[in-house]
């Protein structure tokens, strides 16, 4: 009997080596291993055998058996894992065909600046205030400090609508209009973007349409320190922590002191260069501290508040920082233009 | 203003600085340098040479040889000049000098005769051709005067000279003069100024004999100066003088003309020379123009005046406009022997209308306008008369015949010096504020720590404490100010909810494809009046137009953005940009009243193109094209991201411009709240599109209707079931209807109803189509029961077989 179950054993692992798919091994196992398999009879014939000799055959026969299911099992999984193989060599694709193309917009350049410096001056603590596109001339000359009559209101300079009415020439009214909402109390913080109107004609740096970005700080203890860490945090967040600033005097109806924000050329570090012009320092900005005239009218005393403000022109940053040539690129809308400025 | 470093230098020690280290410090104090350019390029080998002989050239005859004596040696030249003569200094250029333009001298032959260098021109040394003299226009330079043969030429005709270019903003007006500019380049440089006397030999006659002044108009002329200089002779000013004025930008006419000019630049101080015997009486009348009144001014034009134009007369005429030109005939000419010179103090706002009504906006009007120095006036007067009694030859008349009401007193400004560290955020003491004041030679009263500080006349910028602010901070130098940051209360900052809305549906709709553009506000009258949404347009709403525009382009504001959205999509279709997806967000402008009596209604609207291809993926031969229902999902998108697409519903509709057949109004709980649609074929056709479809919403409602309350559903623990229901009804019946009417009947156990199949032709009858809804039921509390699903199902189908005529589909 022992005999006959190494001859099983042999047979039976040369038949599964022998099967080429799953239906013939599925054979070998019904036929060696089924309840009227081989080694089964074996089994059932111990009977006849020498009571000490049962359980040595037992085991043997309980062994082979073993080893056939083994190697049945081995088989098996190395046909499924061949028919993977198979199955995943034929979906392979060539992943270097395009892709299906997602849609994709963005924000207008000039929308993108204006949130980002919208973001680092709420970092600051401000809030955001917008007015009115067309103006009544209070707002937009009178409580700036531009009584009629002013030169830097001549009607050839703006749009009017009415003799009292007029397409805004610059974000400052919502200044006005703010401070005249807090009825005279601090702190008033705020950035006032937004589009403004002047009569020019359109051409490679004019447009008689573009953007502000003005701030206003009115408080008990504003100074004029305040104002340059203030802008110093904003141009090194906007444009390097390497950039310096300097503010020169200047003049602007609305301020005393009024001032000019540079920042050093980041195109030669300060050392001049076509850029800027050989001076080493390009304009960003008009600054100042708020006069007192306008504070006046809009209800605060001038002795008791200070203030500072500060403007400037998205299109120019966007101009310097892109090396743009023409303003009028902002309002064509080409999208060859456009879609430049939608990556991250 | 042209700042000339020669001529400054005669006023103020610049230190040896080099004029970019100069115009660096001037910038950061006070005024901001446009410019520093070399007036000319000094040229070597370039001399005066003096013309021993002069002949015709024996085979040219527009040309002459010449014997020039250049100090060392004698020179043949051959001039071709029309003025060139015997006994002339002229400007020799010599064999080895280079004029501008790399145009190198060498000796050469002309027409058989040697010529060794050339004579020169203005314009051939590099001088603007609109500064040269016109006697020297069409040919060489001649020095006047004795200059020395040999003499380096280019120092002489002030080719050395650097020309700094101040802007200056409105508040520094005391800069538009050399002195006021060496006061402020002494302050910043702290060294002494040097100025010229205006001392003047005078003659025993007096003026008062000759002329007499009366002022009818002093509001608009509080002093008006007369002096009288005879035996004038009128002939070239001194080469000094004509250089300073060519650096200034002014060009030399004669001597008369000339010392006013020179006077004006070194004063800032306008003066008019009138020839006295051509002025047409013995009279100066000051008085405003009647209505009407005729001038012909010195550039030989006829000009009306009004009454709101000041005007010098003799007492019968105008002789000229005050601050801005003088009349012809009394105009100063070769011929005159007596001059009758003013220096007046106008009213700037005269001036200004004056200047701006004629077209004239001179140095001088430019002056008056801002307001000139009152305490220079006579002086100024003084100055002139000393120069032309120096380089005319003429004879000071005794005394200034003046009308004189200006009254002025120096201002006075008081502060402390804790309230100028208070504003600055500086740590001055009293001792810096001293040494500021002193530099801008600023007289003070000091008690304690307050100054009071008189301020000069030339300075009429500085009236307020703000304003010594300014002028303490910007000496103490804006650098020295600290870096701090704001204290006392500060606020949270951030974006208001609008804002922060405003700002998600950007993102969405860019996530979503689209581009933002931003369009003119201003258009044409016809684009403000197109493609009006139906909530806008009402019976009288209008476009508001400018008073004045500048161009038909840009008159009217818009009532909606999509007509210049419109033409940014045909800008880039004509460009080969086939596929555009934009929108924009912006306002319109609404209002009912023909003449604004109050301020439009800004709306602030969604609005949004789309043309051309929606997904191109060739190689798995998928192209789809925009259509009303792209563009619809999108809104979709919109409506269910802020979490309102309950409240929103869509009804075919009719706007004017839209295709009839293809636009819905967009509802918000029934109102209508914009539209949705494809442009009508006609309108596409103008603006050369193909199928195009647009949509304009009303932002401020759409953000109005979102609920601030952010509530939490629990996830369903219980199963969903799904029924399918195809429905045949009229092909005239709406399925957002049929949906709605199910969803409504199906409540609260049908949770969504999707539409996922219309099919109309073989199968049906002719004017029906088939709508296939996918049911879902759900309660969130349990289980469903089959037969619950089964009677709900059966009370949807009845109520649209009663309501629609809807029929089950076989």
């Amino acid at each position: 009997m022992q005999e006959r179950l190494v001859e099983l054993k042999t047979e039976a692992l040369e038949k599964v080596a022998q099967a080429e798919d799953a239906k013939a091994l599925q054979d070998v196992k019904v036929q060696y291993l089924g309840k009227k398999g081989p080694i089964t009879e074996v089994l059932r014939g111990m009977g006849k055998l020498p009571k000490e000799e049962r359980p040595v055959i037992g085991q043997m026969a309980n062994d082979v058996r073993e080893e056939i299911s083994t190697a049945i099992d081995e088989k098996q999984t190395k046909m499924e894992e061949a028919a993977l193989e198979k199955q995943l060599q034929e979906e392979t694709i060539d992943v270097t065909l395009p892709g299906r193309p997602a849609q994709t917009g963005g924000p207008h350049l000039l929308t993108s600046l204006i949130e980002e410096i919208e973001d680092l001056f709420i970092g600051m603590g401000f809030e955001i205030a917008e007015g009115p596109e067309v103006e009544v001339d209070y707002y937009n000359f009178e409580a700036l400090n531009l009584p009629k009559g002013h030169p830097a209101r001549d009607m050839q300079d703006s749009f009017y609508i009415t003799e009292e009415m007029l397409m805004r020439t610059h974000t400052s009214p919502v200044q006005a209009r703010t401070m005249e909402q807090h009825k005279g109390k601090g702190p008033v913080k705020v950035i006032c973007p937004g589009k403004v109107y002047r009569r020019d004609t359109d051409d490679a740096t004019h447009s008689h349409q573009f953007t502000q970005i003005e701030g206003l700080l009115v408080d008990k203890h504003v100074r004029m320190s305040d104002l340059k860490g203030v802008l110093n945090a904003f141009a090194k967040q906007m444009f390097g922590e390497e950039r310096e600033i300097r503010l020169r005097p200047s003049f602007f109806p609305f301020t005393e002191p009024s001032v000019e924000m540079d920042i050093s050329c980041k195109m030669c570090g300060g050392e001049g260069c076509s850029v800027c012009k050989g001076t080493g320092w390009i304009e960003i900005l008009g600054a100042g501290m708020v006069h007192p005239n306008v504070l006046e009218m809009a209800g605060y005393d001038p002795n008791e508040y200070t203030g500072f403000a500060f403007g400037m022109g998205p299109e120019r940053i966007a101009m310097l920082k892109y090396g743009i040539d023409d303003i009028r690129h902002f309002y064509t809308n080409d999208v060859r233009f456009l879609n430049q400025f939608h990556k991250a | 203003m042209f700042v000339s470093l020669n001529w400054l230098k005669q006023y103020v020690d610049l230190q040896g600085l080099t004029p970019e280290d100069l115009a660096e410090k001037i910038t950061k104090t006070g005024i901001e340098v446009e410019g520093v350019e070399p007036f000319g390029e000094p040229i070597e080998n370039l001399v005066v040479g003096y013309v021993k002989e002069c002949n015709q050239h024996p085979n040219a005859d527009k040309l002459n040889v010449c014997q020039v004596d250049v100090g060392d040696e004698v020179l043949q030249i051959v001039c071709g000049a029309p003025n060139v003569a015997q006994g002339q200094k002229v400007a020799v250029a010599k064999p080895g000098a280079v004029l501008p333009g790399n145009f190198k001298i060498k000796k050469a032959k002309l027409r058989g005769e040697e010529s060794s260098g050339m004579i020169c021109s203005l314009q051939e040394l590099g001088i603007d051709e609109k500064y040269v003299p016109a006697e020297f226009a069409e040919g060489i330079f001649v020095f006047d005067g004795d200059p020395e043969i040999g003499a380096d030429a280019s120092s002489l005709l002030n080719l050395d000279d650097i020309i700094i270019e101040l802007g200056l903003t409105p508040n520094r007006s005391d800069a538009l003069s050399m002195m006021g500019v060496a006061y402020e380049v002494a302050a910043i440089l702290d060294t002494p100024l040097h100025f010229p006397d205006e001392e003047v030999q005078i003659t025993e006659e007096k003026a008062e004999d000759a002329v007499s002044v009366t002022v009818k108009d002093g509001d608009l002329n509080p002093y008006y100066g007369a002096m009288v200089v005879k035996n004038i002779k009128v002939g070239p000013a001194p080469l000094w003088m004509r250089n300073r004025l060519i650096s200034a930008g002014i060009r030399p006419i004669n001597n008369v003309v000339d010392i006013t000019n020179y006077v004006l630049i070194e004063y800032g101080q306008p003066l008019h020379a009138f020839d006295y015997d051509r002025f047409g009486s013995k009279e100066v009348v000051v008085r405003r123009a009647t209505e009407g009144e005729k001038i012909k001014t010195l550039d030989d034009e006829e000009r009306t005046l009004s009454s709101n134009h000041l005007v010098i007369t003799n007492g019968q005429e105008p002789v000229a406009i005050a601050g801005v030109m003088g009349g012809a005939d009394s105009e100063v000419h070769e011929g005159t022997t007596t001059v009758l010179l003013e220096a007046a103090y106008f009213d700037p706002q005269a001036v200004r209308s004056a200047a701006k009504d004629h077209g004239l906006r001179s140095e001088a009007s430019v002056r008056f306008e801002k307001g000139v120095d009152p305490d220079r006036v006579q002086r100024a007067g003084l100055r002139a008369a000393q120069l032309l009694s120096e380089y005319a030859g003429g004879e000071v008349l005794d005394g200034v015949v003046a009308y004189d009401d200006l009254s002025y007193e120096e201002k006075t400004v008081t502060f402390t010096t804790s309230r100028m560290n208070h504003v600055l955020g500086t740590d001055m003491n009293d001792a810096h504020i001293q040494d500021i004041l002193r530099k801008l030679q600023f007289s003070y009263e000091q008690e304690g720590e307050t100054f009071t500080v008189s301020i000069p006349t030339r300075r009429g910028d500085i009236s307020l404490v703000e304003d010594m602010v300014e002028e303490i901070g910007r000496m103490y130098g804006y650098d020295n100010i600290p870096f701090t940051m704001p204290q006392g209360a500060g606020n949270a900052g951030g974006l208001t909810a609008y804002q922060a809305l405003r700002r998600k549906v950007r993102r969405y709709l860019e996530g979503a494809g689209l581009s933002e553009t931003l369009t003119y506000s201003l258009t044409t009258e016809e684009r403000a009046n197109l493609l009006m949404s139906p909530d806008v347009k009402g019976e009288n709403v209008r476009p508001v137009h400018l008073a004045m525009p500048m161009s038909e382009e840009h008159s009217h504001l818009r009532l909606s953005a999509l007509p210049e959205m419109l033409a940014s999509a045909s800008y880039n279709v004509a460009r080969k940009q086939k596929d555009v997806a934009f929108y924009e967000v912006g306002s319109i402008y609404v209002t009912e009243e023909t003449v604004l009596t109050k301020q439009p209604d800004e709306k602030e609207r969604l609005a949004g193109v789309l043309t051309g291809s929606w997904l191109t993926h060739p190689w798995q031969q998928e192209k789809k094209n925009v259509d009303f229902y792209v563009v619809k999902g999108i809104l979709d998108g919109l409506f269910d991201y802020l979490d309102i697409e309950e409240q929103i519903s869509y009804q075919q509709g009719q706007v004017d411009g839209m295709h009839p057949g293809r636009t819905a109004l967009i509802k918000l709980n029934g109102e209508a709240i914009g539209h949705v649609g494809q442009l009508h074929p006609t309108l596409q056709k103008g603006y050369d599109l193909k199928e195009a479809y647009a949509f304009d919403v009303d932002l401020e409602k759409v953000f109005k209707a979102i609920s601030s309350e952010e509530t939490y559903t629990p996830i369903p623990r219980y199963p969903s079931i799904s029924r399918d229901i195809a429905l045949v009804v009229d092909e005239g019946v709406a399925a957002g209807d049929l949906r709605k009417t199910i969803l409504e009947t199906g409540a609260p156990l049908v949770k969504n109803c999707l539409v996922f199949d219309v099919y109309q032709g073989e199968h049906l009858e002719a004017g029906k189509k088939s709508l296939a809804f996918s049911l879902l039921y759900l309660d969130p509390t349990r289980t469903l029961k089959d037969e619950e699903v089964e009677e709900t199902h059966h009370a949807i189908l009845d109520k649209v077989k009663e309501q629609y005529n809807a029929e089950l589909r076989a």
